[in-house]
């Protein structure tokens, strides 16, 4: 045809095919060969743009309250994250601002179950097929009654109370001061949030640090129940045998300095002597009659040097000397007090009073209940499961008396009052700071109905500070420690009618 | 059997307009849709539409090409879809379903109208030298100090009072009506070559024209900052110039012409320079010029292959998802596989428009469809080109799919012209059986 040159119209038609063949070679690498890596990119913010305008579900304490909610808002973002208890539940609950702050928190342990993610079960794909958004309601295992008792008790010194359930680690209350307030933190002002975080940061006072399970300090003499523990595991120490001598101090063969009793004291005896007027010279010969392999394992059965299995970010571990380091007995009758190097968070020590009050495990520690759906059915339950075993349950039947007698005629005379009605142990600390003139006070401690588990175990600690002076755990930690237990020892407020459906708050479907 | 092609039309139709029915409800149904039933109208005005230019092409040019229309009406109407999806979840809605909606009733009646007024391109083939000057002035009328408006970089619009529009859009129509014009003229003059050497070149004395289509390229791309644009009408001229003289030299001189100007421009021009930077490395740029190519690789890294699912993706995280990047927001909802479909169907139109070049009754339709056909598909080709990082990122609309009045009304302009030539061409093959059939 001499209108239309065919072979350049057909080269044409070609070259334009050609250029649309590259067009979907570089969109296979787009959808398909580079999407991981695309979609891994930490620069890429997709993922948590979703999450920003995802529906998510409730937070609520085990008596019903309110602590984290979802609100309508006017930016492209479309929720903003509301948190109406404010500074009570900061440590636990955390904050959600995916693009400034981070997810801290509950909010991050169980960021997919609150968007929705509930797991594949054959009601979830019935709700594929309805238009509504599924989200997950979270009921926390702890108590807003119990957490404003320790709030309270608490006042503005620093430190720490952890509440929990012996019997399954479910933790009922868990309070540090100082803490902050966590809605500036979830503002969609980013610039706003990222300078209130930093404000956070540079204070000395470290108040985002959680310090009930962030955090570990020497536990003094609290510990003395884990070398209690080794020493009658070994077969060293039944509740007669032996009589360590009565003395003032004891200085440990190849030792520079000698261990001396608290205010200069002359003690010694059986068990339930040493434990009533926590005697140092007999701990630290108990420690330095145990091998350091003896010694080691026991600690790490209590969870020291391991990591907690708590659903909640970044827990501090407990750290107990190494081996090698115990083979040198100064260094075993020092840590056999809870000094050198041993340092426990609140909760580990929460949980060591758990293990004599549970026979022997140590509890998996958790602050999830249970999981609702957008419906209100309880699609999942923690699952308690034991997390070690520290001793066995003649052990820890030994302990739990001993415990008992401490609060009966010993240091942690305090700890029952208001409680006479139950059975009540417990164990002081009292972890002076070189330098500061100061001490750590801890108690820990566990109650019941006489004659049955103890429902409730308890630490407390009072962080030494300049200026106070040498504080005592049995005079300044176990007055709170009694006043949580009395609270959590009452059975809870019912929940609130708000947490129903049909009053949820925007964005619960 | 003479509406045989019409009925294959109808048939195409009620197939796109099946899928588009189908996208809209998809859109609706998702989880978290908002879409308003006040919008419901507007897809009446979305499938009603192709059927009155069936109905035009019915009257009045019946033995055009079946393909054409249904391929444009299914581009417009899942562009459509995603416009009203994307329209009603962002943050600032501009009411574009109803606008869009409005253009394409605007663009239907453009295409009767071309219908009904051109029964002969060759009409067209006498204005040549005056489309030649309408296509240079709109091609220059945002350089206008009052008229022309900045926007994102580019000089590419104009706005009378309320009114704004893109005359490039009007210009590359004009244009191509004015080189199909002057080739057909000047072809046998711009053929002569003489050898040098080995190679034969064209004859220096010609080459005025290709040397002031370049430098209009040239200033386009420089001063409007359109590259796209720029690459678009050179594209438009050399690959005119090289069909209608046969002569593959063209090509060369072309290319080497283009690749010049842009290693000039680059190294004269921050603005070009930039562009070339963000095409090769984006990331140092993501906060600002390079957002929308960084966003676009994590849209599509997470459409993967089937999408995210109509209204079910995050496409509004890309700048203006609407216009220049509604490639991102189809790729990452409907995958690589809704993606290649819109590839398919511009290949297809390409396909279309080439065959209806080679059945053209003269060499003024030919190489007008040659060069509607070439605006089309390369036009396609650049814009998403750019939005993938294959050419330099550039602000031309998709043709059918992009929001954009002015896009719309010259397309379907476009493919009005390009119909008209197809129904003027030369019965053949199935055609031309059924001449012996009737006189027999």
């Amino acid at each position: 045809m001499s209108h239309a040159p065919r072979k350049q119209i057909r080269n044409l038609g070609v070259f334009l095919t050609l250029c649309y063949v590259v067009l979907f070679v570089q969109l296979n690498r787009y959808t398909v060969f580079d999407a991981e890596e695309r979609q891994n990119d930490p620069r890429n913010n997709r993922q948590e743009i979703r999450d920003f305008s995802a529906p998510r579900g409730t937070i609520t304490t085990a008596d019903g309250v309110l602590l984290a909610h979802s609100v309508e808002s006017d930016d492209r973002f479309e929720l903003q994250r509301m948190y109406p208890e404010g500074p009570l539940f900061a440590h636990v609950v955390g904050t959600f601002n995916p693009l400034a702050t981070g997810i801290s928190g509950v909010e991050r342990t169980y960021n997919d179950e609150l968007t929705g993610d509930l797991g594949f079960g054959l009601e979830q794909l019935g709700n594929l097929l309805e238009n509504e958004e599924q989200v997950g309601n979270l009921t926390l295992t702890l108590r807003a009654d119990v957490q404003r008792v320790a709030r309270d008790q608490l006042g503005d010194r620093t430190g720490s109370v952890v509440v929990l359930d012996p019997r399954d680690g479910a933790i009922i209350a868990a309070w540090s001061n100082p803490t902050y307030e966590p809605e500036p933190l979830a503002s969609h002002n980013f610039q706003a949030a990222l300078d209130a975080a930093e404000v956070l940061d540079a204070d000395p006072s470290k108040p985002r640090l959680a310090r009930w399970y962030q955090d570990n300090l020497p536990p003094g003499s609290t510990f003395k129940v884990v070398t209690a523990t080794a020493g009658i595991q070994s077969g060293n120490v039944d509740a007669d045998e032996p009589e360590y001598p009565r003395e003032r101090e004891f200085l440990p063969p190849t030792a520079g300095s000698p261990i001396e009793n608290s205010g200069g004291d002359v003690c010694g005896g059986a068990l339930f002597d040493i434990l009533a007027v926590s005697c140092n010279t007999a701990f630290a010969r108990m420690g330095v009659d145990l091998t350091a392999q003896q010694f080691y394992d026991t600690a790490v059965s209590f969870g020291f040097d391991q990591d907690v299995p708590i659903d909640l970010p970044r827990p501090a571990q407990s750290n107990f000397p190494e081996v090698a380091q115990l083979e040198d007995r100064p260094t075993r009758a020092q840590s056999a007090i809870g000094g050198f190097e041993v340092r426990a968070t609140p909760l580990q020590m929460a949980l060591v009073a758990a293990a004599v009050a549970n026979g022997g495990d140590v509890p998996e520690p958790h602050v999830l209940k249970e999981i609702r759906d957008s419906d209100g059915e309880v699609v999942k339950t923690y699952d308690a499961d034991t997390w070690t075993e520290a001793m066995d349950p003649t052990t820890a039947g030994l302990l739990r008396s001993a415990m008992e007698g401490i609060v009966e005629n010993g240091t942690a005379r305090g700890l029952d009052d208001g409680l006479e009605q139950y059975a009540v142990g417990g164990k002081t600390g009292t972890a002076p700071l070189r330098g500061l003139n100061s001490s750590h006070a801890w108690i820990i401690g566990f109650a019941g109905p006489p004659g049955e588990d103890p429902e409730v175990a308890v630490a407390v600690v009072v962080e030494a500070a300049p200026g106070v002076g040498e504080q005592f755990g049995g005079r300044v930690a176990a007055p709170i420690a009694a006043a949580v237990m009395q609270q959590a020892l009452q059975p809870p407020p019912a929940p609130a009618e708000q947490q129903q459906t049909g009053e949820q708050p925007a964005g619960q479907g | 059997m003479r509406s045989a092609r019409r009925n294959t039309e109808l048939g195409l139709l009620v197939l796109s307009s099946l899928v588009i029915v189908g996208a809209y409800w998809l859109a609706s149904m998702a989880q978290g849709s908002e879409i308003r039933e006040s919008l419901t109208p507007f897809l009446g005005v979305v499938l009603g539409a192709p059927i009155v230019g069936h109905v035009a092409i019915r009257r009045l040019a019946p033995q055009a090409d079946g393909i054409l229309l249904p391929l444009a009406s299914l581009l417009n109407g899942i562009g459509y879809v995603f416009i009203v999806r994307l329209d009603e979840h962002a943050r600032f809605k501009g009411n574009l379903p109803a606008l869009q909606a409005s253009w394409l009733m605007l663009g239907m009646g453009a295409f009767v109208a071309t219908l009904i007024f051109l029964s002969q391109t060759r009409t067209l083939e006498r204005y040549r030298y005056t489309a030649g000057l309408i296509g240079l002035v709109l091609l220059l009328l945002p350089l206008l100090p009052v008229f022309g408006v900045n926007q994102r970089g580019s000089r590419i619009w104009v706005a009378f009072g309320p009114v704004s529009f893109q005359p490039g859009e009007f210009a590359k129509l004009a244009l191509a009506v004015f080189f199909a014009g002057y080739l057909v003229d000047n072809r046998e003059l711009l053929a002569v070559h003489r050898n040098v050497g080995a190679l034969s070149v064209p004859d220096p004395k010609h080459l005025g024209p290709v040397l002031v289509a370049w430098g209009a390229s040239l200033v386009v791309m420089i001063l409007e900052r359109d590259l796209g644009s720029s690459l678009l009408f050179f594209t438009l001229f050399i690959v005119l110039l090289w069909v209608a003289t046969e002569r593959a030299s063209y090509l060369v001189i072309g290319t080497l012409l283009f690749v010049g100007g842009v290693a000039f421009s680059i190294n004269t021009f921050s603005h070009v320079r930039q562009r070339v930077d963000i095409l090769r490395n984006p990331w140092p740029h993501a906060d600002g010029a390079g957002k929308q190519l960084v966003e676009t690789m994590y849209a599509m890294a997470d459409g993967g292959i089937l999408g995210t699912g109509i209204n079910l993706g995050d496409p509004l995280t890309v700048p203006l998802a609407r216009t220049d990047f509604i490639f991102t927001a189809i790729t990452e909802e409907l995958g690589l596989m809704g993606a290649t479909a819109i590839l398919v169907s511009f290949l297809l139109i390409i396909g279309a428009g080439l065959r209806i070049a080679l059945r053209a009754s003269n060499g003024f339709d030919a190489l007008l469809a040659v060069g509607l056909t070439t605006l089309l598909g390369f036009q396609a080709f650049v814009i998403i080109a750019g939005v993938i990082r294959v050419l330099p990122l550039t602000g031309v609309a998709l043709p059918f799919v992009s929001y954009g009045g002015s896009s719309l009304l010259a397309n379907y302009v476009l493919l009005a012209l390009l119909l008209r030539i197809s129904d003027n061409s030369v019965p053949r093959d199935v055609d031309a059986t059924e001449f012996v059939a009737v006189g027999a």
